[in-house]
């Protein structure tokens, strides 16, 4: 990225994060957030290295720059499996479309939705639950990252 | 009845592992399960509607995931058609760039993937690692974690690995709450050691996610994927869950890679009969379809589970090379321990230590493995010199750079103060001067004193929860005078706002310079192309702080010119009587004063004539001049010796007995182990000499074996009979001398 052209999530230019500015109080960690529009350079510069699905994800990112940490956390657990019927999702993704400003992540959770309704993996009996939601058991690679 | 040999094999420590034979209906088998699919894939209108021979209304989670996420459909079919074996030649083919496979690669499916790298032996596909390494600049990545989560150990640690060269330090707990007290210990010691190491700590999502978000962490490898279905439930994710955490973590600045490996859904019980490799290239699927910018494979914390299968360290390889072959960066295992033997143990790190891959070891354990909370690790710090040397005999970068003990106690002193100051400047639970001290030089956390846990747990809890960031950790190291820490932790965070080092197989190198895909692309085209050690960087890896200059060791064996107590009287003269010729070297007792086993040669030649003189034989001695070679200085002995036999002696303490009448390379006894002689050896040597001069029967003499000897010493051998052979003046006669 040229260097000259950032701007952090807050508007400041990469020079207004100086060690001047963090000792007189100046900066938050708010100011050291990564821009919508940087990853969306980032996105473009992927893509022309021939990496289209880091591109996609980083175009995503961009999308939650704008979304908070909690929110965040909580659409995450709303993707893990037998969290949410099919109709929460949805609803989930007009929400990330029309009120966070976020199409390609609300298009990702309703692609989720179709997929979990398919497989039985949704919440509840709207699904067509053919299958048995197992309770998780923890993760083989802990302990050895 | 049995043999005392397999006895003793049977308690070989590679004997202490588990081998079994396959069992391919649960999945305990590593390639070419019967179940495995062959590869297939048939595009309709845009839209994938059967992959390796499942149509698109039977797809499962994983298949719906790779058909609309992972497959290049512009490429696939054509791909597709190419022969395996044919894609398989490609990688080994030097005039092939990278480029050509990762297009073909991208419209690949599961199955064809494997069945290219089916095609490949060990050796071949360690060629296509050398290719398809994403980043040209090898690199490696360290543990750094401790029984007691002690913050002063843990900065100091972390400094250390940094200083070694490790361009990711990862930390975890035991204790889930400590969390964030170790990711901030880890930051501040591993950017007090060198700027720009990314670091993160391995915990539960959530928190890891937090961290990330707090600016106390700068990666994740935390995001786990899975071959099959059920086992992805069992993980309590799905690829879409996955997915999204990726851009989560992206939208904050953090760099992410998958985790997945050979034998994680035989374990967890959900292999579907399907083939180890197999599954695990549907996980590298997921993974690339996800835009993750790359993936800890290797089997990691599986490793054992294929090592107990014929072909599993193969296979752990060829996954290894799939990742590769999707675009990326591959942080290639060798982290989980391997095995208990060292010479499989190693065996297998060669397979990408000598390629070369975008991180060696995910985790090469920067501390004693009993404080490794990664489940003790696959090498650790005692190691660390093995590593520089493998570096060094091979001319390979293994991501390490050699240090001094100075050196080292230097950045630890430091990385403990700092975190000392950050730790007093949050108000946290203070950490005394003998805590820096205890960090500084200890091997272990049980060298560390003990802390009050729950008010460190509390201060943790400040920390994630509270208003505190990482803004505020950089003012206090400012101000506390850390001011090189300070702007490496504040340059860590700037560089989360440009977001370079998001693009795939990203580290800091130098200055904070980005190396990734796209500036440090690998250009691998065969000899004399990609990534070489050589200049300044070979010149770094080669000098060992033990390794020695070898043009100074004369001095150090102690050839100064003591007093002449052996002075040249005139020529030798040929004796006419029973006698002993004791024919010395050039050096002997001048140049050089001590032989290799370090004994006086003034005592050496006293005792030669105490055994020589203990049989009533008179004897004489002379100095070879001619040669250095001690059968030729025996051999020139025993022509100027009255009774035909002489002792030839080398500075190094090599002897022989000879006689006139034999061959200049026969000799009657030749004592060759030198480094093993004591003065009774000599003695002995002195008495059989005289023995054989008077005719009577003589038993050799036995000397001490030790078959290390030679590996030990036989540079100082080369050295003492390099500067023994520099006295040679070829065409002087033997000089008689006059000991004193």
């Amino acid at each position: 990225m040229a260097k000259n052209t950032v701007r952090t999530a807050t508007g400041r230019t990469l020079d207004d994060l100086n060690i001047e500015a963090v000792r007189a109080g100046e900066l938050t960690a708010e100011d050291f957030r990564i821009s919508g529009e940087t990853l969306r350079h980032q996105a473009e510069a992927a893509e022309a290295a021939g990496y289209w699905q880091v591109a996609e994800n980083l175009r995503r990112a961009a999308e939650l720059t704008g979304v908070s940490n909690q929110e965040v956390f909580d659409i995450y657990d709303a993707l893990r499996p037998g969290r949410c019927t099919y109709d929460n999702l949805t609803a989930l993704a007009d929400r990330l479309e029309k009120g966070l400003a976020a199409p390609l992540t609300a298009a990702f959770v309703r692609e989720a939705a179709e997929v979990y309704q398919e497989r039985g993996i949704l919440r509840d009996s709207d699904s067509s639950a053919k299958r048995r939601m197992s309770v998780a058991k923890g993760d083989p690679h802990e302990g050895a990252s | 009845m049995r043999s005392k040999r397999f006895e003793k094999l049977a308690k070989r420590p590679v004997n202490r592992e588990t081998f079994i034979k396959p069992w391919p209906e649960v999945g305990l088998i590593a390639v070419d399960s019967p179940l495995d699919p062959s590869p297939s894939v048939e595009i309709e209108n845009g839209v994938v509607v059967e992959m390796d021979r499942v149509g698109c209304e039977e797809f499962d989670l994983i298949d719906h995931f790779i058909a609309q996420h992972a497959l290049n459909l512009g490429v696939a079919e054509r791909a597709m058609a190419t022969p395996s074996g044919e894609i398989a030649r490609m990688l080994v083919d030097i005039n092939v760039p990278r480029a050509t496979i990762l297009e073909l690669a991208s419209g690949c499916t599961p199955a064809k993937l494997v069945e290219i790298v089916q095609q490949m032996s060990v050796l071949e596909m360690m060629m296509g690692l050398a290719k398809m390494r994403a980043r040209r600049t090898p690199a490696n990545q360290a543990h750094a974690t401790n029984r007691k989560e002690h913050p002063a150990l843990l900065s100091a640690d972390a400094a250390e690995g940094a200083l070694r060269g490790f361009a990711e330090v990862e930390t975890t707990v035991g204790v889930t709450r400590y969390a964030p007290l170790n990711a901030l210990a880890v930051l501040v010691g591993s950017q007090t050691g060198r700027g720009g190491v990314l670091t993160q700590c391995a915990v539960e999502e959530a928190v890891n996610l937090r961290l990330g978000f707090k600016g106390l962490t700068s990666y994740s490898e935390t995001l786990s994927v899975y071959g099959t279905e059920d086992t992805f439930i069992d993980g309590d994710d799905t690829p879409w869950s996955k997915a999204f955490l990726g851009a989560a973590y992206a939208s904050r600045g953090v760099k992410t890679r998958y985790t997945s490996g050979t034998g994680a859904a035989a374990l967890m019980g959900h292999s579907e009969g399907k083939s180890m490799l197999y599954l695990e290239a549907r996980c590298l699927l997921i993974t690339r379809g996800a835009g993750s910018q790359g993936t800890q494979n290797g089997s990691i914390s599986c490793i054992a589970l294929p090592e107990s299968l014929p072909g599993g360290v193969r296979a752990v390889l060829a996954e290894n090379l799939i990742a590769m072959m999707l675009g990326l960066e591959v942080a290639s295992g060798n982290d989980a321990l391997a095995s208990h033997s060292e010479m499989r143990k190693t065996a297998k790190l060669m397979l990408q230590f000598i390629p070369g891959t975008d991180f060696i070891t995910s985790g090469y354990g920067a501390i004693p493995r009993y404080d490794n909370m990664f489940g003790g690790g696959n090498f650790d710090v005692t190691e660390l010199d093995d590593w520089y040397v493998l570096q060094r005999d091979m001319q390979i970068d293994g991501g390490l750079t050699p240090v001094t003990e100075e050196q080292v106690l230097h950045v630890r002193e430091r990385a403990a103060r700092a975190i000392q100051a950050v730790f007093d400047g949050l108000g946290f639970p203070p950490i005394s001067e003998a805590e820096v001290e205890a960090a500084t030089t200890a091997y272990d956390s049980a060298d560390m004193p003990d802390r009050d846990k729950v008010a460190d747990i509390g201060a943790a809890h400040k920390l994630l929860y509270g208003p505190l960031t990482v803004v505020e950790v950089i003012r206090i190291l400012e101000e506390a005078g850390f001011h090189d820490v300070a702007a490496n932790v504040l340059e860590m965070q700037r560089q989360r706002v440009i977001g370079d080092y998001l693009q795939p197989a990203a580290i800091f190198g130098d200055d904070f310079q980005v190396l990734s895909v796209v500036t440090d692309p690998n250009d691998y085209q065969g000899p004399g192309t990609g990534y070489r050690v050589e200049g300044e960087r070979w010149s770094v890896l080669q000098s060992l702080p033990q390794a020695w200059e070898p043009r100074t060791y004369l001095k150090s064996v102690g050839a100064v010119q003591e007093s002449m107590w052996l002075e040249e009287i005139g020529p030798a003269e040929r004796g006419n009587q029973v006698e002993i010729v004791i024919a010395l070297g050039p050096a002997f007792g001048a140049e050089i004063s001590h032989t290799i086993g370090g004994l006086d040669h003034r005592d050496v030649l006293s005792a030669v004539l105490q055994g020589i003189q203990g049989e009533g034989v008179p004897a004489r001695v002379v100095r070879a001049h001619h040669t250095s070679d001690c059968a030729f200085i025996g051999y020139a002995g025993a022509q100027l010796s009255g009774s035909g036999v002489a002792v030839g002696m080398q500075s190094k303490g090599t002897t022989v007995i000879h006689q006139r009448d034999l061959a200049p390379l026969d000799n009657l006894e030749l004592l060759s182990q030198a480094p093993n002689f004591d003065l009774d050896t000599y003695r002995q040597i002195g008495r059989n000499a005289a023995r054989y001069a008077s005719g009577e029967s003589t038993i050799p003499v036995s000397t001490k074996i030790d078959n290390t000897a030679r590996l030990r010493l036989i540079v100082q051998t080369t050295l003492l009979h390099l500067y023994e052979t520099q006295q040679v003046e070829r065409d002087r006669p033997p000089t008689e001398l006059r000991v004193s």
